[in-house]
């Protein structure tokens, strides 16, 4: 707690570190959980080093073999930045990326990006990071008159935006920018703040053009003055460690700055954790609703400790609020667990709120698997709170996944905590956010209604409603988040990112749609995306995945349908496609046996290549009504030559 | 603190940082008789000696910086712990 770069909600690098690493480093196939837990450590650049050297001799077996997301980023900047380079593969670990880097030299920013034929266009980046710090930008100087400024404030926006441009355009990739920190000295002291030729204040115009101007939707932010004020800007300033090696940040803080840049990358991946598992008795009140009854637990106003438990119910809510699940899981009998949620006036969460909920005597590792079975979603999801050590080493030892806050004696930090460690990161807000965790309590209640009457009768009463549309620019965040992030129903797992999806939307060549679906219980929000590469007689499906909420509802039969009958109308003949197995879609593996088609060949690692013969193809009766929106069959290819 | 006391401490951190487990302590160590000591590194083992003898280096300290012998006087001089 006392270092303020330290990442004090992992627990610290222990001494046998580096014996552990090179116990991995020998090993054949080296222990997937041993990695997670090595990298969910507090580590040190030296042992963010050795992690770094574990990926490059593992690199194959990481990517190919466990299924983590390979991911290259290009980096240019004003000052150094092999620190952090050399710090960031080891912390993507930690966010279930396998992280290359490729540097420019220094100063030659504008050369790599403005030119496609330079080593940063030919490099297949998937995304660029435009480090550049005030000194570099001309705004470390005061200027003393307003036009001054103005024009220096210009001319660094109009930099920043060519090369954030041709990232885009002439690079073609993602392209990160970042906020600038400002100076720890101040010219005039508190007048900094309202004289516009100050640094302090140039600087702040130039991060809300860069925020509000530069940035287009598809590019990501890293909030560096935001990090740099919260670890406090004294400290994260080193004027010593910039004099030595043109550092623009603390030696020390690198951790946490490649913390925080991970951080946006995996997001961007569809990384982010989905799902807050919260203990009850001393982490969302104080004392043991058993023991002390509904009476006797502290929450709410009348004591710093109640009203403590309270702010990390409203950090809860908020939570709940931009579309993360929440969940409980308790040592309780159920009944008394769930009496504060019903009866006590204090409380802010309450029962409504929690999707599943999970009070009884078990072992809390098991209860957060079946949280996880419950609400289809992964354990890499999942963040679990609580307040006991035990519990907190049974589940790091046990899930490793998951992750698992550290957490002080006193529970006024667990909000603070759970903010800092950057679990939920966004990458952008989608209307399907702000509903998620509606969803999910909805799907708990057609789970419980499953058990009634037969399968066909249960779906007939769900009443159900597909939309479905050519991809467009109001879906593209949230087809972005399916390409990125599905992994169990997902035929062939290709990554796209939003900038080949918004070409994607214009291509003659792909017949893209999105998939929306309502039922009686509420919307679902998009739910599936489709793409078929449209050759003259025979269209090849490119990507087909579905989110698992809506497994066993007879949705990929209706999409077939729905292809089917596009392609027969564009001239095509057949249809084809491919299962690529992973570690995490098997359950897709029959995906086109079920849907009619043909086997045509094994494909190398166990692959599947598939037929389907349009002709004598009959869409088969579902409890689907459907809406076609835009105008799909213009989107498609028109049948030129037939 | 005597400088065997902090010699000993100084290896440890010597042979994380460099990634060699069987460097011994010799105050004529050097970045050229260590191979995993590069410009990187170094800056990796000056952080690290900060942290675990809880000081920090002054810019002319780490100027003139010869061999290990040098860093370790400088350890015993300045080491709170």
């Amino acid at each position: 707690m006392n270092c303020p770069f330290s990442l004090s909600w992992n627990l610290p690098q222990p001494a046998n570190f580096r014996a552990r690493v090179s116990t991995l480093l020998r090993a054949e196939s080296p222990d997937i959980a041993e990695i997670q837990r090595l990298a969910a450590f507090d580590l040190d650049l030296t042992g963010l080093d050795a992690l770094r050297k574990l990926v490059k001799a593992k690199r194959e077996w990481l990517t190919e073999k466990v299924g983590l997301t390979p991911i290259r980023l290009g980096i240019v900047s004003s000052h150094t930045v092999d620190y952090l380079a050399q710090a960031l593969p080891g912390t993507a670990l930690r966010h279930g990326l396998v992280l290359d880097v490729v540097m420019a030299e220094f100063g030659q920013a504008a050369q790599q990006l403005l030119d496609r034929g330079s080593d940063f266009g030919r490099a297949h980046l998937d995304a660029i990071l435009i480090a550049l710090d005030h000194r570099a930008l001309g705004l470390s100087e005061a200027r003393l008159t307003t036009t001054d400024a103005e024009s220096a404030v210009d001319a660094a926006v109009s930099y920043a935006a060519g090369l954030a441009e041709g990232v885009r355009n002439t690079i073609g990739t993602c392209c990160l920018l970042q906020t600038l920190v400002p100076p720890s000295e101040s010219l005039f002291g508190n007048y900094d703040a309202r004289f516009p030729g100050s640094a302090r204040a140039m600087i702040e115009r130039f991060n809300h053009r860069l925020l509000f101007e530069i940035a287009g939707d598809t590019d990501l932010i890293l909030d560096t003055a935001s990090l740099a004020a919260l670890t406090g800007l004294a400290a994260w300033n080193d004027a010593r460690d910039w004099h030595k090696a043109k550092l623009p940040a603390a030696m020390d803080a690198t951790p946490l700055h490649a913390e925080h840049l991970c951080r946006v990358l995996a997001a961007a991946r569809g990384k982010s954790r989905k799902c807050l598992v919260m203990d009850l008795d001393n982490t969302l009140w104080g004392g043991v609703i058993g023991d002390d009854g509904l009476n006797g637990i502290q929450l709410g106003q009348g004591s710093s400790t109640g009203e403590a438990h309270l702010a990390l119910q409203r950090y809860a809510l908020n939570l709940r609020q931009r579309g993360i699940v929440l969940a409980v899981c308790s040592k309780n009998d159920e009944q008394n667990a769930r009496l504060p949620f019903r009866k006590h006036p204090e409380m802010l969460l309450r029962e409504e709120h929690i999707a599943v909920f999970v009070a009884n005597w078990d072992d809390k590792a098991n209860n957060i698997r079946e949280i996880a079975a419950t609400l289809n979603i992964g354990i890499d999801a999942i963040v679990f709170l609580d307040d006991n050590p035990v519990e907190r080493g049974l589940v790091r030892e046990l899930l490793p996944e998951v992750a698992v806050p550290e957490l002080t004696e006193d529970p006024a930090d667990y909000a603070g905590i759970l903010s800092r460690a950057g679990y939920f990161e966004a990458v952008g807000l989608s209307s399907e956010d702000l509903k998620r965790a509606d969803y999910y309590g909805a799907n708990a209640e057609r789970a419980s209604l499953m058990k009634i009457g037969n399968l066909e009768d249960y779906l007939a009463s769900l009443e159900m409603v597909a939309t479905i549309a050519p991809f467009d620019a109001v879906g593209r965040v949230r087809i972005a988040q399916l390409i990125n992030k599905s992994n169990q129903f997902n035929l062939t797992t290709r990554r796209y990112s939003e900038n080949e999806i918004a070409r994607f939307e214009t291509d003659p060549s792909k017949f893209c749609i999105q998939v929306r679906l309502a039922d009686r219980f509420g919307d679902n929000g998009m739910i599936s995306v489709v793409i078929f590469d449209c050759a003259e007689f025979e269209w090849h499906c490119d990507t087909w995945l579905m989110s698992c909420r809506v497994l066993g509802r007879r949705v990929e039969e209706l999409v077939l349908g729905h292809v089917a009958a596009a392609a027969l109308r564009a001239g095509a003949l057949r249809l084809t496609g491919v299962y690529l197995p992973t570690m995490k879609n098997s359950l897709v593996v029959d995906h086109f046996a079920k849907l009619g088609f043909t086997k045509i060949s094994d494909l190398p690692d166990d692959g599947t290549e598939w037929s389907l013969d349009l002709v004598g193809y009959q869409p088969p009766e579902l409890p689907i009504s459907v809406v076609v929106f835009g105008t799909l069959v213009e989107s498609t290819r028109q049948p030129q030559s037939v | 603190m005597t400088r065997d006391e902090a010699a000993a401490r100084l290896i440890e951190i010597m042979r994380d940082v460099f990634d060699e487990d069987d460097l011994q302590y010799d105050d004529s160590l050097t970045a050229d008789n260590v191979e995993g000591w590069d410009s990187l590194s170094h800056v990796r083992f000056l952080v690290a000696v900060e942290k675990e003898f809880s000081f920090r280096f002054t810019s002319g300290e780490i100027d003139g910086l010869k061999n290990i012998g040098e860093a370790l006087d400088i350890i015993v001089r300045r080491a709170t712990q």
